[in-house]
C-alpha cells in the first residue's frame, strides 16, 4: 500500500520538532530481505515438487499391479523378492489398531479436559503429560513398549517362547504403542473444536433439561465431529509414517506371520512389516538392499500420505465454517 | 481457560437438589481415563530412567564424556560375560551426544531463518495463487514420512556428495582417521532442516497473522515499507511464537532416528571442526540412530541398560523441551507477552 506522509498542518506546529522523513524508501537491506523471502518460499515449493515428482517417476517405473498383489519373498535378487502386499496389509492393520485405540482415549481425555477439568491440578498434569508424549521421540516410545510388553503378564499380546520368554513383538503391541503417537493429536484437535463451540450452545442444551453427560454426547461431540476426524486423520498420518516403532515392535518379518490358531487374532498376535519398515529394510542400510522395491513401497506410502493430507485439508476448511 | 469457565457455569446451573448420577459417573470415568494415561506416562519416564540407571552409576559423569571408541565399547558391552557380576558397562557417549547436538543445532538454526523468511513470504509477498498452494505444500512437507526422506537422502543426495563434492584427494587426506563415502552429518543436517522447517513455518505464519492489524497498519500509515513493517512489527511481535516453534522443532530433531541412521553413516565418530568444510562431510551417529542400531541386542542385559540410558537422556531432554514450549505457548495464550511487546518500536 502506498503510504504518504500526512501533510495537514499539526495543531501546534511550532511546539513540535519537524516530522522525520517518512521511511518509504526501500533500502538495499529491505530489498535483500524481500529477495530472500521469495527465495525461501520458492525453494520450499521446489523441494516439495522435487520430492513428489521424483517419487512419482520412480514409482511409475517400479510399481505394477503384480507388485501390489504378491507376497514378498526373501531373496538377494530384486527380481525374485516378490511384491509388497504384506507391507501394505501391515500398514493398514497397524493403522487401524492404533487409530481404534487412540480415538476413544484421545476424545475422552479432550472432553474431560475441556468440559470437566476438575481438580485443576490434575487437569494441568494430564495436559503436561499429553504434551510430553507428543514430544517424546518415537524410538523411546518403542523401546519403552519393548520393556513393558516383554513382561510375562502381557504374553497374550504376542507369543511366549519356551521358558516363559515373551517375544514382545506383534501387531497388537505395536498398535498399542502407536496409539500413543496419535493420542496427542486427537486430544489437541478435539479440544480445539470443543472450545470453538460457543457456550450458548451448551446453555441451550441445559435449558432443555439435558444434563452435562447427555449434552456432551448429543450436542458437543456431534458438533466437534470434524475436529475429531481431523485429529484421527493426522494421527493416522503419523502412524503410517512412523518407522522406529515398527522396526522394534513389529518384528519386521517380511510376510505376515501369524501365531496361534484363531483366524484374526492369529495375525494380530503375529509379526509382520509395514511400508515404512519395508522401505527401511530394502534401502542400502537394510538387510534387503533392493532399491527398486524400496522406491516402489515409498511411492505407495507417499501416495497414502498425500491422500490423507488432502482429506485433512478439506476437513480443516470445513471445520472453520461450522460455528458462527 | 474455557474449561474452568464452563465448570463454573455448570455449577451455577446445578443449583440445589441432588447431583445427577449419570453426569457424576461420566465425569468420574473420563477423569479416571485421563488419570490412567497420565500414570502410564509417568511410569514410562520412571521405568526408562530406572532401567538405564546401572549404566549411569557404573560410568558416573564420564557417561556423557569422551573417551575411547564408542562402537568398540558397545560391542564389548554386547559381548560381556553372562554372569551379572562380570557385566561390562564402560561407555562414553560423547560422540553420540555430539552428533545429536550438531545435527539438531544446525538444522534448527538454518530452519528458523528459512521458516521466518518463508512465513513472511506467505503472509505478505506471495501472489494470490501461490499463497493458496503454499499452505498445502507446507503441510505436505511436514507429513512426508522420515523414511522417505531417508531413502531419497541415501539414494540421491549421498551419491551426489560422494561423486561430485568429495575428490579422491580429500578422501585420502583423512582416510587414516575416517572413511568418507558421502554419508555425513552435512547430508543429515540438510534433510533434517527440510523435515523440521515446515512445522516452524506453520507456527510462525499463524503468529504473523494474529499480529493486531492496528499495529501493522499504523506502521504502514507512517510510511514504512511492507518488508520493514513485517520485520520490525510482525516478526518482533511473534517472537514468542518463533521461540515456541524452535523448541518444538528441536524436540522433533532430537528424536529423529530413522532418517539420520540412514544418511549420517552410522559410525560412532566425532567430526573434527579442524578439518574445515570437510567437517560436514564426516560421518557420525546420533543417539536416536544408535538406539535403532542396537535394538537387536536388547536381549543382552547390560546392552539393554545402556540403550535405556540413551533413551533416558533423549526422554528427559525432550520432556524439558515440551515443558519449555508449553510454558511459552501458555504465556502467548494469556496475552502477557503481546502487550509487553507493545512498547517495542
Amino acid at each position: 500500500m502506498s503510504a504518504t506522509a500526512d501533510t495537514a498542518p499539526a495543531p501546534t506546529p511550532s511546539a513540535l520538532p519537524p516530522l522525520a522523513e517518512p521511511d518509504t524508501a526501500w533500502s538495499p537491506l529491505d530489498r535483500l530481505g524481500v529477495a530472500l523471502a521469495w527465495i525461501a518460499g520458492l525453494l520450499l515449493c521446489l523441494i516439495a515438487a522435487a520430492i513428489v515428482v521424483y517419487m512419482l517417476i520412480r514409482g511409475l517405473q517400479f510399481v505394477s499391479l503384480k507388485l501390489l498383489t504378491t507376497h514378498p519373498v526373501p531373496a538377494t535378487d530384486q527380481s525374485q523378492s516378490g511384491g509388497i502386499l504384506d507391507p501394505i496389509l501391515g500398514t493398514l492393520i497397524l493403522t487401524a489398531i492404533g487409530t481404534a485405540i487412540a480415538v476413544p482415549i484421545g476424545v475422552g481425555i479432550a472432553v474431560w479436559l475441556s468440559e470437566y477439568g476438575r481438580p485443576g491440578a490434575l487437569a494441568r498434569a494430564v495436559e503436561s503429560g499429553v504434551e510430553i508424549v507428543a514430544g517424546t521421540p518415537t524410538i523411546v516410545l518403542a523401546i519403552f513398549g519393548f520393556l513393558v510388553f516383554t513382561q510375562p503378564a502381557f504374553g497374550f499380546l504376542s507369543f511366549t517362547a519356551q521358558g516363559n520368554a515373551v517375544f514382545g513383538r506383534s501387531f497388537l503391541v505395536a498398535g498399542v504403542v502407536m496409539s500413543l503417537v496419535a493420542i496427542p493429536l486427537v486430544v489437541g484437535t478435539t479440544r480445539e473444536s470443543l472450545q470453538a463451540i460457543p457456550d450458548h450452545v451448551r446453555e441451550a442444551s441445559y435449558a432443555l433439561g439435558k444434563d452435562r453427560a447427555s449434552t456432551i454426547r448429543r450436542v458437543l461431540l456431534p458438533g466437534s465431529r470434524s475436529g475429531i476426524a481431523t485429529g484421527a486423520t493426522l494421527g493416522m498420518g503419523r502412524i503410517i509414517g512412523d518407522t522406529a516403532i515398527v522396526v522394534i515392535l513389529l518384528g519386521a518379518t517380511l510376510q505376515l506371520q501369524g501365531y496361534g490358531s484363531t483366524p484374526i487374532l492369529k495375525t494380530l498376535r503375529g509379526t509382520g512389516s509395514t511400508l515404512t519398515s519395508y522401505v527401511y529394510n530394502n534401502s542400502p542400510v537394510g538387510e534387503g538392499n533392493a532399491p527398486e522395491k524400496a522406491y516402489a513401497a515409498a511411492f505407495v506410502l507417499l501416495a497414502i500420505v498425500v491422500l490423507l493430507n488432502l482429506i485433512v485439508n478439506r476437513a480443516v476448511r470445513r471445520s472453520k465454517s461450522s460455528w458462527k | 481457560m474455557g474449561a474452568t469457565e464452563v465448570a463454573a457455569k455448570t455449577e451455577d446451573r446445578a443449583g440445589p437438589g441432588p447431583v445427577n448420577r449419570v453426569d457424576k459417573r461420566a465425569e468420574l470415568m473420563l477423569g479416571a481415563l485421563s488419570t490412567l494415561v497420565l500414570v502410564l506416562i509417568a511410569a514410562m519416564i520412571v521405568f526408562v530412567i530406572a532401567k538405564g540407571w546401572p549404566s549411569f552409576t557404573h560410568n558416573g559423569l564420564a557417561w556423557f564424556g569422551p573417551g575411547g571408541n564408542v562402537d568398540q565399547q558397545l560391542a564389548d558391552i554386547f559381548n560381556s560375560p553372562a554372569t551379572p557380576s562380570n557385566y561390562v558397562y564402560t561407555f562414553h557417549a560423547w560422540p553420540l551426544i555430539y552428533a545429536t547436538f550438531l545435527t539438531t543445532f544446525f538444522a534448527v538454526v538454518i530452519g528458523i531463518v528459512v521458516a521466518v523468511l518463508t512465513a513472511i513470504f506467505i503472509v505478505e509477498f506471495a501472489p494470490g495463487g501461490m499463497r493458496r498452494i503454499m499452505e498445502p505444500v507446507v503441510r505436505l512437507l511436514a507429513a512426508v514420512p522420515s523414511v522417505i526422506y531417508g531413502l531419497i537422502g541415501l539414494l540421491v543426495i549421498v551419491p551426489f556428495v560422494n561423486d561430485h563434492l568429495l575428490s579422491e584427494g580429500t578422501k585420502r587426506s583423512v582416510e587414516y582417521v575416517v572413511q568418507l563415502d558421502g554419508t555425513s552429518i552435512g547430508v543429515g543436517i540438510l534433510i533434517l532442516t527440510v523435515m523440521i522447517t515446515p512445522i516452524m513455518i506453520a507456527i510462525v505464519v499463524d503468529a504473523l497473522r494474529t499480529v493486531p492489524v492496528g499495529w501493522t497498519e499504523g506502521a504502514a500509515a507512517l510510511g514504512v515499507n511492507r518488508f520493514r513493517v513485517l520485520w520490525t512489527i510482525g516478526v518482533r511481535a511473534s517472537r514468542p511464537a518463533i521461540v515456541a516453534a524452535a523448541v518444538l522443532a528441536t524436540a522433533r530433531a532430537l528424536g529423529e532416528a530413522i532418517m539420520l541412521s540412514m544418511v549420517t553413516g552410522s559410525v560412532g565418530f566425532s567430526p573434527n571442526p579442524l578439518d574445515g568444510l570437510l567437517y560436514f562431510a564426516e560421518p557420525a551417529r546420533p543417539l536416536g540412530a544408535t538406539i535403532v542400531a542396537q535394538s537387536t541386542g536388547l536381549s543382552v542385559p547390560p546392552l539393554e541398560q545402556t540403550v535405556f540410558a540413551m533413551a533416558a537422556v533423549l526422554l528427559v531432554s525432550s520432556a524439558f523441551l515440551s515443558f519449555g514450549g508449553a510454558a511459552i505457548r501458555r504465556s502467548i495464550r494469556r496475552g502477557q507477552v503481546a502487550p509487553a511487546l507493545a512498547g517495542v518500536d
